[in-house]
């Protein structure tokens, strides 16, 4: 990994240069940086020109502060707990389905909001949100906020699927093809929550309040379901790069999928298009959150309340397809000139069930079934069990 | 000024006449480091993976307790876990087979073919891949099996399409395309790991006396004849040491079976997954000692068949 090696290098002289020059005289109040920060974050979430020079929101920081940027990418919740026990990084984009569990291993700490200027901008409904807040101790600033969409091919769909029951039971799609063979599911655990947001509209009689709190009945109802979708896949899809590899080259049509995938593909003049489906869908909260032994947290706080303004907010939302936790940013211009928070369904914020790590101690059931067994029930699902 | 010098002379003298006296001292001396090194490192961690087994993982709290069990090892034989463990073995055993299939014409050519700067030229021409990053192999090959990609092109060029659906149609080796099933997996395999199954043959065809050839054929014997009784049996040592890079090798990875291939985790991608999804480390562990048991009986058979003459 030499080319992560260098930015840190280049960070320490940075760091030595800010001390022998910025320190002796007048800046004694404005504590200064360490000169280096380390974030995991998802793909897309930290960009510094380097895809397309018009989405930057990475040089300006580091122009000011002095801190030199460096970037882990993840590109599931797990990989993100799994770097973050190894303990070596600053900060982390968490979502909801990793945040608590890094608050239970204690990976992360609670931060000081009064350290945070802009903290009063983030928008109300996510401020306590129970993914990040133990009590009145807030454990990460919310970052930004998306669903998960049903990523189609127009040339199979010339109107939008209606519902997300295209990936889970066997059909002819519009062109007359069967969906077997050209469709994707999700890698993660985490998945099995889709399921459970489909059958909690097709199949009231089963109760389910919240897909990520389920019973013992309702979680076999989802097994099954999930069983019956398993021979129509064409791959569970962990890597978003091979999944639109899958899309432009292996005939797959219909998927969910991140709305960066969506617009990267668009960008690209692929007939891809992305939907919400009737049946709502699932989403991340993404929380920026400070690692437990990060030795840079000046430069951290410099970041968090960076991530607020709207030079981050408003350009994020345009490329990674999300949406900003300032409601101010909606108006902020984008490099790309586009209305974002309509596009990405800002107005949607209650249809989407954030994702959130199924706990057995759970609040619309007496007991809920745990994560450890989503994962081992989704590993044999995907095995062919 | 002498004396400082000659009493460091003297020092040196006695050090060296008390090694060369107990001559124990300074073979232990030689071998610590690298005691230390096999002892600290490999059996320790070794053992601590052994003893993680047998800890026990709460569901409820997702926390691991100290307190001993079996439940890990039983787990093990659950019916998914079990096909994990399988489905790994029957990859390693085939690739290990393909392998050997490829390697042993190449290796023969190399050796009773191929002078001069041919050989040189194979040599660099199998060693060539490996110079390059596994990774940007392994997603290239995404890209060559991929359905737009170049192998199905070739493949319709020469008009086998529905040659290939069928092939793809079969169960245990097919899968909806070409680089979601079973068959493209092991093409990825095969092509990654296929050196090290090159070279020991290589060195055991080389070790056969060609005069053995000839006399076999001199006494009558055909050609098929002469490979399946003298030529096989003579460097069966280097397939069999080729076999356990290319079978061990395929049992512990775990970046293949996670782009190429149909779904289905292999024993890496279970270790991964068990230690950073759900931290559970005991049973990630109790599925690292599958690999350890079985390559160790396997060693133990390679041991008879002569292979370690063959490294």
């Amino acid at each position: 990994m030499p080319a992560l090696l260098k930015p840190v290098t280049l960070g320490a002289l940075f760091s030595l240069l800010a001390l022998t020059t910025a320190f002796p005289p007048a800046q004694a109040a404005e504590q200064a940086g360490e000169g280096k920060l380390s974030i995991v974050a998802w793909p897309g979430y930290i960009e510094r020109g380097d895809t397309d020079k018009n989405y930057n929101w990475v040089g300006e920081f580091e122009d000011t502060t002095g801190c030199k940027v460096t970037v882990k990418t993840a590109g599931t919740s797990d990989e993100m707990v799994s770097l973050m026990n190894q303990g070596s990084y600053d900060l982390v984009t968490a979502s909801g389905d990793a945040s608590l569990r890094l608050i239970a291993g204690k990976k992360v700490q609670a931060i000081d909001t009064d350290k945070i200027p802009s903290w009063h901008t983030i928008d109300a409904r996510l401020q306590n949100a129970p993914w990040h807040t133990i009590g009145d101790k807030h454990y990460g600033v919310p970052f930004q906020w998306g669903p998960n969409v049903l990523m189609y091919n127009t040339n199979v769909f010339k109107t939008p699927p209606k519902s997300w029951n295209v990936l889970f039971v066997p059909q002819d799609l519009p062109d007359g093809k069967p969906n077997k063979g050209r469709i994707q599911a999700y890698d993660g655990a985490i998945y099995m929550a889709d399921a459970a947001l489909y059958l909690m509209r097709t199949k009231p009689e089963l109760g389910i309040k919240d897909p990520y709190e389920l019973n013992e009945t309702q979680y076999k109802a989802v097994l099954d379901i999930l069983r019956q979708q398993h021979p129509l896949i064409h791959r569970y899809w962990h890597d978003y790069n091979v999944q639109m590899s899958d899309f432009k080259n292996e005939g797959v049509v219909a998927s969910g999928a991140w709305p960066f995938q969506v617009n990267m593909l668009q960008s690209e003049k692929q007939p891809i298009a992305s939907v919400i489906p009737r049946e709502g869908a699932t989403g991340w909260a993404d929380t920026t959150m400070l690692g437990a032994s990060s030795k840079n947290k000046v430069c951290a706080y410099k970041w968090l309340e960076w991530s607020l303004s709207d030079k981050v907010q408003a350009p994020l939302s345009e490329w990674f397809g999300a949406n900003p936790v300032v409601p101010g940013a909606c108006k902020a211009k984008a490099p790309g000139g586009s209305d974002f928070c309509a596009s990405n369904g800002y107005e949607q914020f209650s249809q989407i069930k954030f994702w959130k790590t199924p706990q057995s101690q759970c609040a619309t059931q007496t007991t809920c079934v745990p994560y450890s067994r989503w994962t081992q029930d989704y590993i044999a699902i995907m095995g062919g069990r | 000024m002498t004396t400082p010098v000659k009493s460091h002379i003297a020092l040196r003298r006695n050090i060296s006449s008390f090694l060369y006296r107990r001559s124990t001292v300074y073979l232990l001396l030689l071998l610590l480091p690298p005691l230390l090194w096999f002892g600290i490192v490999y059996l320790g961690s070794l053992l601590a993976l052994l003893v993680q087994s047998g800890y026990t993982f709460d569901d409820f709290s997702m926390t691991v307790l100290p307190v001993f069990t079996w439940k890990n090892y039983q787990n093990l034989l659950l019916a998914a876990n079990f096909d994990i463990v399988l489905r790994t073995f029957a990859m390693a055993t085939a690739v290990s087979l393909f392998c050997a299939c490829l390697g042993f014409p190449i290796a023969y050519y190399m050796v009773r073919y191929a002078g001069g700067w041919q050989r040189g030229f194979f040599y660099i021409a199998v060693l060539l891949p490996m110079w390059a990053s596994y990774i940007v192999k392994v997603y290239s090959w995404t890209v060559i099996l991929a359905k737009g990609g170049i192998a199905y092109w070739f493949i319709n060029q020469a008009g086998l399409g529905h040659a290939l659906e069928s092939l793809l149609a079969l169960p245990f080796i097919g899968g909806n395309t070409l680089s979601t099933s079973h068959l493209g997996r092991l093409l990825v395999f095969s092509y990654v790991w296929l050196p090290f199954m090159i070279l020991p043959i290589q060195s055991s065809i080389e070790r056969i006396n060609p005069n053995l050839l000839t006399a076999s054929a001199d006494l009558g014997a055909r050609p098929g004849q002469t490979f399946r009784t003298i030529l096989l049996p003579l460097a069966m040592p280097g397939v069999v040491a080729g076999s356990i890079f290319t079978f061990c090798l395929t049992f512990g990875d775990y970046i293949i079976p996670t782009l190429v291939g149909p779904s289905g985790f292999f024993i890496g991608t279970m270790v991964y997954t068990q230690q950073g999804a759900i931290g559970n480390m005991p049973m990630a562990a109790a599925f690292t000692v599958v690999p350890i048991v079985v390559i160790g009986l396997y060693l133990t058979f390679a041991k008879r068949m002569g292979a370690f003459d063959a490294l």
